[in-house]
């Protein structure tokens, strides 16, 4: 294993290229996922389940604050982790690795490809667990549309660790314990940032707006971090 | 990671090592609040900067490993995230019990400093799991680097946010910056933590030297015995120095 | 007429002035500790076939995949299609065909937006509509384009897989026991399309003795464990002496 990444002077071209690839990845994901529905419907299933599970261990009807930061952070960061484990399989199962690597396309278009999929599955899953959260816990529904705001950009940053996580497990032989086991400290920051930036949106005497712009910038900073991490390791991961 | 040599750098580490514990138990003044106790201070944070340390080592070497594909960068970063580990152990406990000294209990969340090295140490402890969980060993040290460097992106990024998410701040009883310290007190931590990084390098020098050693030992194993020599309780995550020489061009 | 040019092309194949396709020199490829392909040296020219015998475990496939850049040779010099791998290996992707053992098509997807979909990532844009339909035509799966891959027989999902290897009209051709899966009467349907062409190099893994060297500008026998037991012109293997290297005898 010799020798790092390529710099030809061709490289321009390559990304040009990468492009389209990226766009004829992701549209290929949506295609075959509108098709199976086998990550967003589990999903939200998962979500909405995970509702209820919490009702009955906290023992509340009503959830506010804190509370209700933590709730509905901890259902998307965990129903999530069904997507991430699933991103990969049919790469690794059906040859898109080779297929890909057989073709001129950079593993950064795999990559990020991956992302702005999972991105969409998230913001599908948001959209249908906040209304049902709303309807369970919530007195008013004038916090969410800024919640959703927060949760958007808790997504990006999960995508960012969550393709990266999600890329490592499909290569090896412990595919579904190691996505959890890897991804859940990786995303203690961002449960930290957003859960916070969402306590004082979710008060119970109504949306409060002050001190959330440092945890909004936590979460920025985080997606921003690891989307650049993304943007230099990925190629390495996509190798044999 | 050109040293010397095993046995002067050894010394280095005992002579310095022990010097410090020296002054800690006959130099350095007792604590006005803490008494004893707060003795600990001088294992337990050489430990955890050490620790932290080796974790953004590790990233150095793991980024200088994908750049080359030279395997020895990955082994150094394996041995570097090991021993890191191992001295989080250390830091864990002393933390704890110094916890249990000075507030009673073992386990304290509102000390940012400890929660975040806890979540790191979680992070890290996955290290293993990865590694094993990859068979093809050309990949599995090209993965390890990548985690490496996303764990060493991690790290300065959790301790952000944890220490805002401190609502109130516990009352520190020394301060992260040395600056508040007492000159005899910081000129003996200043040793400690000498010693400290001393013996991290040294035990790191020490495994990889041990893991040449046995590579070398396999391969002339090998050639003397031919195809049918399989090497004995081979760690299978471990990646042996230098594998390259390994490689029958040689 | 036609047997003498047939001739003639086997004796001079050396003195092609045809441009290298394939040039091995010194290749090794480790799994692990365990070498597959132990210094193996080949070359093949523009236009040339390459009949790769070898029992089981000989590292035909992994041989195959060095060649389409899926595998980093271990040591060696690989150049492919005038591009030292692993390289500069992005520039001969996109100009080989690699037809494996897989066949590389997504189960949820149709043959023909699993073409369109290879198509895209190879960068053909204009004309990749009329170019899969003809394909498609030649292989007669035109009428079961829009089935999901997953509802298809082997021997179709071959014929589709040999479509995806063809469809960037690739330089050279890296073709893994072809016509598995497929009965003779698409195996006739698909040889005109895989056969040798003045216009691209062949590398054809088979266990078909007769039917490889038949085919064969030039032979690379490998022995199991991965040795070359012959390399050269097609002519100079007898099919028994290709026999006694499945037999394991020298």
């Amino acid at each position: 294993m010799s020798g790092g990444r390529d710099r030809g002077p061709d490289r321009g071209r390559r990304r040009g290229h990468s492009l389209h690839a990226f766009r004829a990845i992701l549209a290929k994901d949506l295609r075959v996922e509108l098709r199976t529905l086998q990550s967003v419907p589990a999903m939200a299933l998962f979500g909405v389940t995970t509702f209820v599970l919490f009702r009955y261990g906290l023992d509340r009807t009503k959830l506010s604050g804190g509370l209700a930061a933590g709730v509905l952070l901890a259902t998307v960061l965990f129903a999530a982790i069904l997507a991430i484990n699933r991103l990969f399989v049919a790469e690794r199962d059906e040859g898109g690795f080779d297929a890909i690597r057989l073709a001129p396309v950079d593993g950064t278009a795999l990559g990020g490809a991956k992302a702005a999929a999972l991105i969409v599955y998230l913001v599908v899953l948001e959209a249908i667990t906040l209304p049902v959260f709303a309807l369970f816990f919530l007195d008013s529904w004038a916090g969410l549309a800024p919640v959703a705001g927060v949760l958007a950009l808790a997504d990006v940053g999960l995508a960012a660790t969550g393709v990266l996580v999600s890329a490592i497990a499909a290569n090896s032989r412990a595919r579904d314990l190691l996505v959890p086991l890897v991804l859940l400290p990786l995303l203690i920051p961002v449960m930290i940032a957003a859960a916070n930036a969402a306590e004082p949106l979710l008060a119970a005497q109504g949306p409060a707006y002050g001190g959330i712009g440092k945890w909004v910038g936590v979460l920025a900073l985080y997606d921003m971090t690891f989307i650049a991490v993304g943007f230099a390791v990925y190629d390495f991961l996509l190798e044999d | 990671m050109k040293v010397p040599s095993l046995r002067a750098l050894s010394i280095a580490t005992i002579l310095c090592l022990g010097a410090g514990f020296t002054l800690v138990f006959f130099y350095a003044p007792l604590d006005a609040d803490q008494g004893f106790v707060q003795k600990i201070f001088y294992l337990h944070v050489p430990l955890a900067i050490c620790s932290l340390a080796g974790f953004m080592i590790a990233g150095v070497h793991a980024i200088r490993h994908l750049r080359s594909g030279d395997p020895v960068h990955d082994a150094r970063s394996y041995v570097s995230i090991h021993l890191s580990v191992i001295f989080g152990v250390g830091v864990l406990l002393t933390g704890s019990i110094w916890a249990h000294a000075s507030w009673g209990r073992w386990w304290v969340w509102d000390e940012p400093t400890l929660v975040s090295f806890l979540i790191v140490f979680l992070l890290y402890a996955t290290y293993y799991p990865l590694r094993y969980a990859i068979e093809d060993r050309d990949r599995q040290a090209r993965y390890a680097s990548v985690f490496a460097i996303t764990a060493g992106a991690f790290v300065p990024l959790n301790f952000l946010a944890v220490r805002m998410a401190q609502s109130l701040v516990h009352p520190r009883v020394f301060a992260t910056t040395s600056g508040g310290l007492p000159g005899s007190m910081l000129f003996t931590f200043l040793v400690c933590l000498a010693g400290m990084a001393l013996l991290w390098t040294c035990l790191v020098c020490f495994e990889l030297a041990a893991k040449s050693a046995s590579a070398k030992l396999s391969r002339l194993r090998r050639a003397l015995e031919g195809e049918t020599y399989a090497a004995p309780n081979r760690s299978r995550i471990a990646p042996s120095v230098p594998s390259r020489a390994a490689s029958p061009l040689t | 007429m036609p047997e003498l040019a047939s001739v003639q092309r086997k004796i001079e194949p050396t003195t092609s002035t045809a441009p290298l396709a394939v040039s091995v020199r010194g290749l090794w490829r480790e799994f692990g500790e365990v070498p597959a392909l132990r210094d193996v040296a080949l070359t093949l020219h523009g236009g040339e076939t390459l009949s790769v015998l070898g029992p089981n475990g000989a590292g035909k496939t992994t041989l195959l995949r060095v060649l389409a850049s899926l595998l980093r040779p271990t040591a060696g010099e690989v150049s492919v299609l005038g591009c030292p791998l692993p390289r500069e290996s992005w520039r001969a992707r996109g100009r080989i065909g690699y037809l494996g053992h897989e066949p590389l098509l997504y189960r949820d997807l149709s043959g023909a937006e699993n073409l369109r979909f290879a198509a895209q990532l190879h960068g053909l844009q204009g004309d990749a509509t009329g170019r899969i339909a003809e394909l498609l035509d030649l292989v007669r799966m035109s009428r079961r384009a829009d089935e999901l891959v997953r509802n298809l027989s082997a021997g179709m999902v071959q014929r589709l897989a040999v479509c995806r290897a063809l469809l960037h009209q690739p330089e050279l051709l890296l073709l893994d026991e072809p016509r598995s899966h497929l009965d003779p009467e698409a195996a006739a349907l698909v040889e005109p399309l895989i056969g040798p062409s003045p216009e691209r190099a062949r590398v054809l893994v088979t266990h078909e003795i007769d039917a490889g060297l038949a085919d064969a500008d030039r032979v690379l026998a490998l022995r199991a464990g991965g040795a070359v037991a012959y390399e050269g012109l097609a002519s100079g293997l007898s099919a028994g002496d290709a026999r006694a290297i499945y037999g394991g005898a020298p």
